[in-house]
């Protein structure tokens, strides 16, 4: 039985906090760690299979043009080889997120270096890929593609375009006035898990075992490619070694897996290498971005805007959403927001982790500490000074706003100084050492989902969706979450996820899954407890469960009689995605120390405050919290994806040279929760947290170089050769 | 990866024999040769392990220095209590580099040769007159931000990228070769590698079935020691500049001033000027400028490396200024 609830009002019932288990929120370790950690937990690689053939793409060598002819027989006499693929019903990138169709097929047709062309089958993986660098292949090159994106005419994203008042003569009248050019370099996911499948036939009946973040929409993709019924297609993925986006949509290993198995009439796997991964699947694009600020004598906006240029692959709809936040965090009465899309034959450019905030946000709060050093105001003060009442653009109100609490409380907690700031006010040895801190956004986003809850008559529960668990804690959070409601143990709840014989969940993606699962979980486990209170004589409301029992002391056991009690939920937001803006806000609050001779830099230390709904587990939340944290020292200081001018293709195209922060450049992080309840966020009242903890972040460490070193940068990331050609003598 | 034989050596003598033809190769740690083979840059049709041949000890030596075994592990060498005490350059150095996983299988020869980093010599889809001779270098107008600013040529921009090797140029170690058939050679660490010039596969002067046995430090010089490696992140990143210094200063003048450069070059740099010019004189700014010159006087960048210009300068002056510091 499916109980569909569609939320088109908020919920201040907050029923949750009402129930008398006292799981939720609790900071529970991760009920799937210990398989993890001791190699038991397969990923999807590591199915075991009988008979397995093991499958290597092979990438272009040119960037743009068409594959004339391979010469197949040259390696199909090669020690072990099965087979050469190079089927048209074959991906050439991967699905942007929630495509829910197959992305761009025809291999034989190149739009960038690196590009799946073509899979060598063999019997082992050395055979397959020794095979596939000794295959001859002929192209006709279209020379002089396009790959500098300040060299071509761009295309106007015009919804996201936004006039209102005068900006120019804002700023033209204006006390105080900023008009910054930011720039930051691509980034890459960068997982610890690459893109891996194994594919298998039933007669018509496909499985594959993929490392993917949203089998709902991968499924339908997977299908669309192969011109199959969803119904005869089958998905797994249980663990996921981080997507980070890279993973949102069906990527190249998948359907090739699928295609190979058919024709060699055995299992196949794909494993990309690491390079493959890197070169072939996502890319954060580079942005371009003038920011313009204009304010009264106070320090209260006037005039804003943001013009944001980025790239992709001609044809390809997605462009990363540098404004998304900028449409709402601060006021100011004049604005004029722009973004624009150059096509470009580099990689395609789709999601990494907090596609648009998670560059979109340093720049603007970079630019925001220009402001307050031009008009003499505490940072912090500024962005209190600047918080709107309600969404400047539409109108609409805000869900729930924490924005104020979170600069307050994060001020407090770091020791923020709120005196006058100048630059190179403290030096220990040959360290320049500085403060800075920024605000936190990232849009709060939520989607359908379906979930199944059966209670066993044993008393034990089983909650069963094809959401996935990225290294999140999705599966912790739904048995923290059904438990609650069921009155038992967390441990007492079976919680089953990345597999489409399960109900369709949302994916895990853009922060929704918590949010949007946990709400379909929640239907599910009320429907039960309904079920339950009448058979009890009680409202539901009015039920309490504990440990197993209800409080009039009859048993959950006795209650079910022998017999499973299961219910389907399903929710589905409704009006209240339009009536309300809803973000989550934080604030960042960072101190650096900056070497005077080389500009080197490194984080002392760092905290963030953030404001994101309820918290269904503070351990895992926190851990969202420091691994965004992580990612905004990378996206500060080092992560930066470095094309070659010529051909267009990734240059650093491995974990050595494309540079995430290693343990030595994380310091002591410190995460301040600051809980709430949104009504309109969820029916559970919680927003997600898996992007905000990088949304602005590495502003605060831009912001505190300044102020440590006097260096003022305007370009991300900050690597010693900037610092040191920014830095006064 | 091409499919190879794996042999392995029980002897020098078997090593020299296994090795003594261009397709193959010596293998020992493996922490660059195996990534190297899987993205198809090396293609030995023959590896030979030699870990087994002897020659992983840490001796010292008849006239005070130090031995050190070309099979000894970059951590026991790091660790040992002799190398700690009086080379500690030679230990920072170590530490300095690659991860304790990398450096617990990474040995005294195998890192000598280690090969560059430079994406263009890594990417056999690209062109490289190093690994391909003749094909053209596209690093020199494509992304050399790694690369060489001392020596190059116009055949190739690469680094050499290793840390040990600059300590143990500042160290003047050497190098001892067992070459086929029971001969010994002995070569300086800085004329052990070579600049690209026309022959920028020619990465040191090892002749084929060579192997290195050891590394011969000299009796302990004392003074100063430091090892400054200039990078983004700070562990497991290549030297953007890194300086080797050992420093003693009497009297309120120089006395020694060996100094070795990563970063710059096809070889860890040392330029014998530079010494001189800093022996005898009292330590200033003018000084470790005009020493900055001397090292400088011919570099030249590739527009995105232009910065280890000014960078090898300002690094030159910290350590010369923490070496001055340490002495007063």
């Amino acid at each position: 039985m499916t109980v569909h609830f569609k939320q088109d009002k908020p919920d201040d019932s907050n029923r949750l906090d009402g129930m008398k288990q006292g799981v939720l929120g609790k900071s529970i370790p991760r009920v799937e760690g210990m398989a993890k950690v001791t190699g038991t937990a397969p990923y999807s690689a590591e199915y075991p299979m009988t008979d397995c053939a093991e499958g290597v793409l092979v990438t272009s060598t040119i960037t743009r043009g068409n594959v004339v002819s391979i010469d197949k027989d040259s390696v199909l006499s090669m020690p072990g080889v099965l087979a050469v693929i190079d089927d048209p019903a074959m991906t050439t990138r991967a699905a942007q997120g929630t495509a829910d169709e197959a992305p761009q097929q025809e291999p034989g047709t190149i739009c960038y270096w690196g590009q799946p062309i073509a899979l060598v089958v063999a019997e082992t993986f050395e055979q397959a890929r020794d095979a596939a660098k000794h295959l001859p292949i002929k192209y006709r090159e279209d020379p002089g593609a396009p790959l500098d994106p300040q060299a071509v005419e761009a295309e106007e994203q015009e919804d996201e375009t936004v006039r209102q008042g005068d900006l120019d003569h804002a700023m033209a009248t204006a006390a105080h006035s900023v008009d910054v050019t930011y720039t930051t370099k691509g980034h890459a996911s960068a997982a610890m898990e690459p893109h891996a499948s194994i594919a298998q036939w039933d007669g018509d009946k496909l499985t594959v075992y993929a490392s993917l973040q949203m089998l709902n929409y991968n499924i339908s993709e997977l299908a669309d490619a192969l011109g199959m019924e969803e119904k005869n297609v089958r998905l797994v993925s249980r663990f996921v070694g981080g997507g980070f986006g890279s993973k949102l949509g069906v990527s190249e290993d998948v359907v090739a897996a699928a295609i190979a198995s058919k024709e060699v009439g055995r299992p196949v796997r794909i494993v990309m290498s690491r390079q493959q991964v890197f070169q072939c699947v996502m890319r954060r694009s580079e942005t371009t971005q003038r920011l313009r600020l204009a304010a009264d004598q106070s320090g209260k906006l006037i005039g804003f805007g943001h013009h944001a240029l980025v790239s992709n692959l001609p044809g390809e709809t997605f462009a990363e959403p540098v404004l998304q936040s900028s449409h709402f965090l601060y006021g100011g009465e004049n604005r004029d927001l722009m973004l624009e899309v150059a096509r470009i034959h580099r990689m395609t450019a789709g999601s990494v982790r907090a596609p648009g905030e998670a560059v979109g946000m340093p720049a603007l709060e970079g630019a925001m500490d220009v402001l307050a050093e031009k008009a003499g105001i505490d940072p912090v003060e500024l962005r209190l000074k600047n918080i709107p009442e309600e969404d400047p653009e539409e109108g609409l109100p805000f869900s729930s706003h924490k924005l104020a609490e979170c600069l307050r409380l994060g001020a407090e907690a770091f020791g923020w100084d709120s005196g006058p700031r100048s630059p190179r006010h403290t030096c220990e040895g040959e360290w320049w050492v500085g403060t800075g801190m920024a605000s936190a956004a990232r849009v709060h986003n939520i989607a359908e989902a379906k979930a199944r809850v059966t209670l066993k008559a044993d008393g034990s529960a089983l909650v069963e969706t094809d959401m996935t668990d990225i290294g999140t804690g999705t599966y912790t959070i739904l048995a923290q979450l059904a438990g609650e409601m069921l009155g038992l143990d967390p441990a007492q709840v079976l919680v089953e996820l990345g597999d489409t014989k399960h109900p369709r969940g949302p994916g895990s993606g853009g922060s929704w899954g918590a949010a949007s699962i946990g709400s379909a979980v929640y239907i599910a486990c009320k429907a039960i407890r309904e079920e339950l209170g009448q058979r009890l004589g009680v409202g539901e409301t009015e039920l309490e469960l504990k440990d197993g029992e209800a409080a009039s002391g009859e048993s959950l056991v006795s209650l079910l009689d022998g017999n499973d009690l299961s219910r389907e939920g399903h929710y589905e937001p409704g009006d209240i995605k339009d009536d309300f803006t809803a973000s989550g806000f934080g604030a960042f609050f960072a101190q650096v120390r900056v070497n005077r001779f080389t500009g080197e830099t490194r984080v002392d230390r760092m905290l963030g405050a953030f404001g994101f709904g309820r918290v269904l587990n503070h351990k895992t939340a926190r851990s969202q919290c420091l691994g965004g944290i992580t990612w905004s020292i990378g996206v500060a200081l080092t992560e930066a994806l470095e094309f070659d001018p010529h051909e267009g293709h990734l240059v650093n195209c491995d974990l050595a040279e494309y540079h995430v922060p290693v343990h030595r450049d994380v310091p002591d992080l410190e995460v301040v929760l600051v809980e709430e309840r949104d009504p309109a966020a969820s029916p559970i009242q919680a927003k997600g947290i898996g992007e905000l903890g990088m949304c602005g972040g590495a502003a605060a460490i831009a912001n505190a170089i300044y102020n440590a070193s006097g260096a003022r940068i305007f370009d991300y990331p900050m690597t010693p050769d900037r610092i040191l050609a920014a830095m006064p003598d | 990866m091409r499919p190879f034989s794996y042999t392995r050596a029980r002897t020098l003598d078997d090593a020299a024999q296994l090795t003594h033809d261009d397709t193959a190769l010596a293998i020992a740690g493996g922490t660059n040769l195996l990534d190297l083979m899987k993205l198809q840059v090396e293609t030995p049709e023959t590896l030979a392990d030699i870990n087994r041949i002897g020659f992983g000890g840490i001796e010292d030596t008849d006239d005070g220095g130090l031995s050190i075994g070309a099979l000894a592990s970059n951590t026991e060498t790091a660790v040992h209590p002799r190398v700690r005490s009086d080379y500690p350059v030679l230990a920072r150095a170590i530490l300095a580099g690659a991860t304790q996983q990398l450096r617990n299988k990474a040995t005294t020869g195998g890192n000598l040769c280690q090969r560059t980093r430079c994406f263009y010599f890594t990417n056999i889809d690209q062109p490289c007159n190093k690994r391909e001779p003749g094909s053209g270098c596209g690093a020199i107008d494509g992304i050399a931000k790694l690369h060489a600013v001392l020596g190059t040529s116009d055949q190739c921009i690469a680094t050499y990228p290793g840390d040990m090797a600059v300590a143990l140029s500042a160290l003047d170690a050497q190098v001892e070769i067992a070459k086929p058939g029971g001969d010994t050679r002995t070569v300086p660490v800085r004329d052990f590698h070579c600049l690209p010039g026309d022959t920028p596969w020619r990465e040191n002067v090892l002749e084929e079935g060579e192997l290195i046995t050891a590394v011969a430090l000299p009796a302990p010089v004392g003074g100063t020691q430091i090892y400054r490696k200039v990078r983004e992140r700070s562990s497991y990143a290549f030297a953007l500049v890194s300086v080797a210094a050992v420093v003693e200063i009497e009297h309120g003048k120089f006395t020694r001033a060996d100094l070795a450069f990563g970063g710059l070059a096809h070889k860890p740099w040392h330029d014998p000027r530079i010494g001189e010019a800093l022996i005898g004189k009292v330590p200033s700014e003018d000084l470790f400028d005009k020493a900055a010159d001397i090292l400088l006087e011919d570099a030249r960048g590739f527009g995105e490396n232009d910065f280890k210009i000014p960078l090898a300068r300002r690094t030159l002056h910290a350590v010369l200024q923490n070496a001055t510091e340490a002495a007063a």
